[in-house]
């Protein structure tokens, strides 16, 4: 029954690898024409790698891809588009001072003798949307004032009009609503009718249910298993995608509580959170979760100083403490390991070295010149104690994997010594093993008498590790939870009115 | 992540080796070529002239390494030089105070190079716009307060920092030495160099690492100032005149140098190694047409050809 003809794309012994990763080993991929066919795995499995070896915008190490019963190779996402394989990208790749029309239609907008025929482009435009069934655009209207969910409607209906026979979807639900999202899978319907298949990312399990007809599980840059969808629950996809139970996973060993080392009392940044309070105790690990845009991060970045809040107080050690900017707080003990490692945390073109002593570095040197002897056994020592995998310490941080870059940024804080450590989605993107070493290593720092703040959206990772709970809910610290909880009461908490209706249905 | 896709290609110690090195190659192969061309190159007197040659514009790039490895820019050296300049030279005359008029200039850089710094860190404003508009104000000041005119008559102590030698050493060249240590323990072995390496490579981040990138901002722009101030002493004091039209062009002449030496216009990178090669190697090509009597129009295509192929080919074994 397994016919190579039958399938559409044919991945086979697909490897890549990065300096000191192996992103994808020997994976395969076998797609039929009209079909939706889900890629599965937990953040680091390689499944946007994989899409980026499809689409040709790496070339694989090894293996061979046959698509539309031709063997292929793609120099460049261009070729793989001309080919009839096309993208939508988790980030949005917009143009934002162009209109909607020329954004959908840049690179083959009707033309003729270099000319674009507007009129043309216009009416194209239109009758796409009225094809997919998306709310009508006005196609002269441009990006930058459409409404995030807005642009990435343009987005599919810029991958629907180049026909592709394979749409690549990477996580296309994540910034748009829940009506939008039926309109989304009406469009996936309506594609698969016409022979389409589509190749769909996403994290979200009630969506993948929904909508696929087959599911690929990939794990730590393997390939587990391809089931049809029907013969899968959630239960046992997760089982496939973490390949071990969840409590090896993660290592919280009840610290003996201590002192108050942070109060905050009705903590408020206009627009963006109101009259938060919380507190935290020497050994304690405190999680802060709730929905994308509850305001989690932004009360991080108020007690850090990043963005001070408009008003109330802060009190590390019972003291209060006038925080107006990040080396205010870390002068008072505090270290905020920033939820955007690229943006806010590392210097990608510094050594490992000088990403991890940066904060520490007027302590390590003398007259102001940097000991640059200390500074290196310094930085060896932690190197060797968070076992950050690199070729040496002068190797520039740029070529690590997301799972060691972490552990230097996470070291960078470690080396100043603080009490308190504000680690904001400290697991986003990092593989599996990576993870599990992150987990035991705050789990040890609580033991070491340090006070933990932690937030995430990952589920399982606040319900295992915290021993307290503050769900968020638009700018309000909704409930505080202290023990017993589950991913109900959060979800309870943290969902507004409309999604909990969603859950219950 | 292309990059890293980049970076798996890199294997192998020659293109190491190319990457680390081969801006010292470049120039030593330069000195070859030279040497074999003419046999006046490679003499005690031509080394001595290629270094009085280049001391202005490497006391300059040594600044404008500080503020380029910020991700900045500045494009006013060349009228601050001018403004210091005529200021300085215009209390040098016989009978006047000798270091009054050297630290007035010194002061003069600083403060214009001062106010650059304060408005790219404290007012925010991108500083290609903010030493943009500097380039005309200092230029417009130093031609109000010289009537327009170049000021002359200077005391003799003042011509020896721009003429006079020490230990057959001219004074100019001794003042590079001096930038480039200073430069030099600044970028590479202080606190303040790291936090100029880190505010270029990634402001966010420096910010959330607790660095003054405000600070470390102003600090590059009135250095940068500084050397514009000495090196309107050392010229004024070499062509017997405060010139208000002195230093035309000098700022580019800098930012070229500091580009061949590898360092990245978006920040982060730089080296005052680095810039010392450039501003040799520039230097060098200069010297060398000179005495190969080359036209000085095709000189200048020369020079920019070197430009463009330096950081090419910079770009090729980085990436």
């Amino acid at each position: 029954m397994d016919r190579p003809d039958q399938y559409l794309l044919r991945m086979e012994g697909i490897t890549k690898t990065f300096p000191g990763v192996t992103a994808l080993d020997n994976v395969t991929l076998r797609v039929q024409p009209g079909t939706v066919h889900t890629i599965m795995g937990e953040n680091g499995a390689g499944k946007s790698t994989l899409m980026k070896v499809l689409s040709g915008s790496y070339p694989a190490d090894k293996g061979t891809v046959f698509f539309d019963g031709e063997q292929v190779e793609f120099n460049s996402s261009n070729d793989a588009l001309r080919h009839g394989i096309s993208m939508i990208h988790q980030e949005l790749s917009i143009i934002p001072d162009m209109t909607v029309a020329d954004n959908i239609y840049l690179g083959h907008a009707p033309s003729s003798f270099g000319m674009v025929n507007d009129k043309k482009l216009m009416e194209m435009t239109t009758a796409l949307f009225d094809k997919l069934g998306i709310d009508p655009i006005p196609p002269k209207t441009r990006m930058r004032e459409l409404s995030i969910a807005r642009m990435q409607m343009v987005e599919i209906a810029k991958a629907a009009s180049f026909e592709s026979k394979i749409i690549i979807m990477d996580e296309p639900t994540s910034a748009i609503s829940e009506k939008e999202v039926e309109v989304l899978f009406n469009i996936i319907r309506e594609l698969k009718a016409k022979g389409t298949a589509i190749i769909y990312i996403s994290h979200k399990m009630d969506e993948i249910f929904q909508i696929s007809d087959y599911i690929t599980v990939l794990r730590d840059g393997k390939y587990v298993d391809t089931k049809p969808a029907s013969e899968l629950d959630n239960d046992k996809l997760v089982k496939m995608m973490v390949g071990r139970d969840l409590t090896e996973m993660f290592k919280r060993t009840p610290a003996p509580l201590g002192d108050t080392v942070l109060e905050v009392r009705n903590l408020t940044r206009f627009g963006k959170f109101y009259n938060v309070n919380l507190s935290l105790r020497k050994g304690e690990i405190l999680g802060i979760t709730g929905l994308i845009g509850a305001g989690r991060t932004e009360v991080a970045e108020a007690i850090f100083g990043i963005w001070p809040a408009d008003s109330g107080e802060i009190l590390v050690h019972g003291r209060h403490v006038n925080v107006r900017r990040p080396i205010d707080a870390i002068n008072n003990g505090i270290a905020f390991l920033t939820e955007d490692r690229k943006r806010q945390g590392l210097f990608l073109g510094l050594s490992v070295k000088r990403n991890v002593s940066i904060c520490k570095i007027r302590e390590l040197s003398r007259m102001n010149i940097v000991d640059v002897r200390n500074e290196r056994v310094v930085c060896r020592q932690y190197v060797e104690s968070l076992r950050i995998k690199t070729p040496s310490i002068a190797t520039k941080v740029r070529s690590l994997s997301g799972g060691n870059q972490q552990k230097a940024l996470i070291a960078r804080w470690l080396l100043m010594e603080p009490d308190i450590l504000i680690l904001d989605e400290p697991t986003r993107g990092i593989d599996v093993g990576a993870k599990q070493e992150i987990y035991a290593l705050i789990d040890k720092l609580t033991r070491d008498g340090k006070a933990v703040i932690l937030i995430s959206s990952e589920m399982p990772e606040v319900i295992s590790m915290c021993d307290r709970i503050i769900v968020m809910n638009q700018g309000e610290a909704k409930k505080e939870l202290t023990h017993g909880f589950t991913q109900e009461d959060i979800m309870h908490h943290a969902a507004n009115f409309e999604s909990i209706r969603r859950t219950v249905k | 992540m292309t990059t890293l896709g980049r970076l798996s290609a890199k294997k192998g110690s020659a293109t190491d080796f190319i990457a680390k090195y081969g801006l010292y190659c470049v120039f030593i192969l330069l000195v070859l070529i030279m040497t074999l061309s003419h046999s006046a190159f490679l003499t005690i007197p031509n080394v001595r002239n290629i270094l009085l040659q280049v001391s202005i514009n490497g006391i300059l790039a040594v600044g404008m390494t500080m503020v380029i490895v910020t991700g900045g820019i500045d494009l006013s050296a060349g009228s601050m030089l001018a403004f210091a300049g005529v200021v300085a030279t215009s209390i040098a005359h016989p009978g006047q105070s000798f270091p009054l008029a050297i630290v007035i200039g010194l002061f003069m850089g600083f403060l214009l190079g001062a106010v650059n710094g304060f408005l790219v860190a404290y007012g925010r404003i991108v500083p290609f716009i903010v030493t943009l508009g500097m380039t005309t104000i200092a230029r417009g000041m130093a031609l109000t307060y010289a009537n327009g005119r170049p000021i002359i008559n200077l005391m003799p102590s003042f011509k020896f920092l721009g003429q006079g030698t020490i230990c057959y050493v001219p004074v100019p060249v001794l003042f590079l030495f001096l930038a480039l240590a200073v430069g030099y323990v600044i970028l590479n072995k202080s606190v303040l160099g790291r936090y100029l390496l880190a505010t270029g490579g990634n402001e966010d981040a420096a910010i959330a690492s607790g660095v003054s990138t405000k600070k470390v901002k102003f600090f590059a722009y009135s250095f940068m100032g500084l050397m514009c101030g000495l090196s309107s002493i050392l010229l004024a004091g070499r062509t017997n005149a405060g010139a208000p039209n002195a230093g035309v062009g000098y700022e580019l002449d800098a930012i070229a140098a500091v580009v061949v030496g590898g360092a990245s216009l978006t920040g982060g990178r730089g080296t005052i190694a680095g810039t010392l090669m450039g501003v040799l190697i520039i230097g060098v090509i200069q010297n060398g047409l000179d005495i190969l009597n080359v036209s000085s129009y095709i000189q200048l295509i020369v020079k920019g050809l070197i430009i463009i192929s330096a950081v090419w080919m910079d770009q090729k074994s980085n990436k």
